[in-house]
């Protein structure tokens, strides 16, 4: 069964986000990208699949800062091809990005297509529901517990109060990965650098995929209100937790 | 195209979920902005409208393909209906089944999309609708200018009560489209959650942890204060796919909903599918280093000091 993993690399949102000057997007020239962690999840779920059952994986992304290192860890975790997709804007939406990752799909032999459940930047939808239309195959999103016997896949979606609809599914079919059954696995540094001379470099497609903004234009990007919420606790560790004590307890009683 | 506002409802075992009631409240208030009707999408197997009279009228579509949400068959059915309806926008919640409808909507009908929606208005000819992005931390107000669109809303948006009304509105069924017969997804039945751990809906006070806690080796530190302050550890999703806890104690959009009297927050950063399954707590306490964190626009009191100093701290003080 060949996989074929849609990466998403997405702003890190433990760093701080500034809004550009326009008001309407991230101020990119700030952002830091890293792997979705849902398409982490993804990932490792297509690699457990394939060491069960053979089959090739591939995972593809678009071109940011971070790409190149992501793509290189996905090889040194067990990925068997890379390819970077070259030739979209940074601020690409999932609009752009799924048209520029069908089109590569036209050359990748694949069965199953596994993305990130959702990614948190997908304003205008998540990728592979988006992908799966586009290509005219069945999808099934916020699956776990993937398993193979002969050419079905068992996949449970997960719904509410942890209640899950079991499904059937027949290749092709793209899925979007709630969580493997396992944490994500870790590539050492010293594997990634290894992977990254012993290759000769990553497979690259140029798309030309134009920005579409899919009819639904942000008009105002903006931060929460400060100080709208919580009211801070003041003073040292010792008398916050003084005073959560006491508001417990008055809570309690 | 028309004025008309048409919500999908959701349904699992025969019930209609409480996040399409929050829509039809919504919904009637968009329809009386643009001046149309309240339509609700009714995909099933005869599953009656009963309790769906905010709506002015009920378009169905049924198939025993329908009994149970099917990702495939929904979208051939829930298509023939806005082809045949022409709605001005459709409402669908941001939830593991509206994900699978709402973007394949947008894409099947090249109707532009909206997702992960708080709030949605209408402001002169346009739709607007205020998305949460970025795990919580930034909010975009997206202009939908043509004539149909289509909203992404997250569960817990709207008061579900406004859109709760007694008996069922006029009826429109529908041929269910031939393309629904024949699929490669097949339902294959419902798993309940396994029991026998806390049920932590049950529990007036709560103490959740999140990836802050940063190592399993934390845990009886965080055992100790619920213990202290008699009440049982929950935590946010990456907790549970780390296996620390079990799927039992999640908290949010995939686990369960919980309303206790006490919700203390530990290294939970707040993301919308977290929040969305604790935000009805009666006192939320958060702890999180990082100020930024959107945990701190929910709870009612915060601090951002170090999670290993303050909870040892609140144990004695409990004890």
């Amino acid at each position: 069964m060949n996989i074929v993993i849609p990466i998403k690399l997405v702003p890190d949102v433990v760093e701080e986000l500034e809004i550009n000057d326009d008001g309407n997007d991230l101020e990119r020239d700030y952002v830091s990208y890293k792997v979705n962690e849902f398409c982490d999840h993804a990932l490792e779920e297509a690699l457990q699949l394939k060491e069960a059952h053979g089959g090739a994986v591939t995972v593809l992304a678009l071109e940011r800062d971070e790409t190149e290192k992501a793509l290189f860890t996905a090889l040194a975790k067990g990925a068997d091809r890379a390819i970077k997709i070259t030739g979209v804007d940074e601020d690409a939406n999932s609009h752009t990005a799924a048209t520029a990752m069908c089109e590569v799909l036209a050359d990748v032999e694949y069965d199953v297509v596994m993305t990130g459940v959702q990614a948190a930047d997908d304003r205008d939808g998540q990728l592979g529901v988006r992908m799966a239309s586009m290509l005219g195959i069945p999808h099934v999103s916020a699956v776990s517990d993937i398993s193979v016997a002969g050419d079905v896949l068992t996949v449970h979606k997960e719904y509410a109060g942890g209640v899950m609809a079991k499904f059937e599914v027949t290749p092709k079919v793209v899925l979007g990965v709630q969580s493997a059954r396992q944490t994500p696995r870790y590539a050492p540094v010293s594997r990634v650098r290894q992977i990254m001379k012993e290759s000769g470099g990553l497979d690259e497609k140029e798309s030309d995929a134009s920005n579409d903004d899919g009819g639904a234009v942000v008009r105002r990007m903006y931060l929460p209100e400060k100080g709208k919420g919580a009211q801070m606790i003041e003073g040292d560790a010792d008398e916050v937790a003084a005073k959560i004590a006491e508001l417990l307890n008055a809570k309690r009683s | 195209m028309s004025n008309d506002i048409l919500v999908v409802a959701e349904h699992l075992k025969g019930a209609i979920s409480d996040v399409t009631f929050e829509l039809l409240g919504k919904g009637r208030e968009l329809a009386t902005a643009t001046g149309g009707s309240l339509h609700i999408a009714l995909l099933s197997s005869g599953l009656s409208s009963d309790g769906l009279g905010a709506a002015d009228k009920v378009i169905r579509v049924d198939h025993d393909r329908l009994g149970e949400f099917n990702p495939e068959a929904y979208i051939v059915a829930l298509a023939a209906v806005v082809e045949q309806s022409s709605p001005r926008l459709t409402l669908i919640a941001n939830t593991s089944m509206g994900m699978d409808l709402a973007a394949a909507l947008s894409v099947r009908q090249n109707i532009p999309f909206v997702a992960y929606a708080l709030d949605v208005s209408i402001d002169g000819d346009s739709v607007v609708a205020t998305s949460q992005l970025y795990g919580g931390k930034v909010y975009a107000e997206s202009v939908i200018a043509g004539d149909a669109g289509i909203v992404s809303v997250l569960a817990g948006s709207f008061p579900a009560d406004a859109g709760r009304k007694e008996g069922a509105p006029s009826e429109e069924s529908l041929d269910a489209p031939e393309a629904i017969g024949d699929g490669r997804v097949v339902f294959k039945g419902l798993v309940e959650p396994e029991g026998g751990d806390v049920d932590i809906t049950q529990h007036e006070s709560l103490v959740a942890i999140g990836r802050g806690i940063q190592s399993e080796d934390n845990l009886p530190l965080v055992e100790a204060l619920a213990k202290a302050l008699g009440g049982a550890v929950c935590s946010s999703r990456p907790i549970v796919d780390s296996k620390w806890l079990p799927k039992t104690r999640q908290v949010g959009k995939s686990g369960l909903k919980v309303k206790p009297k006490i919700y203390l927050a530990l290294g939970i950063s707040g993301a919308p599918e977290h929040i969305e399954g604790m935000k009805d707590a009666e006192l939320i306490i958060a702890v999180n280093s990082d100020e930024t964190a959107p945990i701190f626009e929910h709870a009612h009191y915060g601090t951002t000091e170090d999670f290993f100093d303050i909870v040892p701290a609140l144990t004695a003080k409990l004890s």
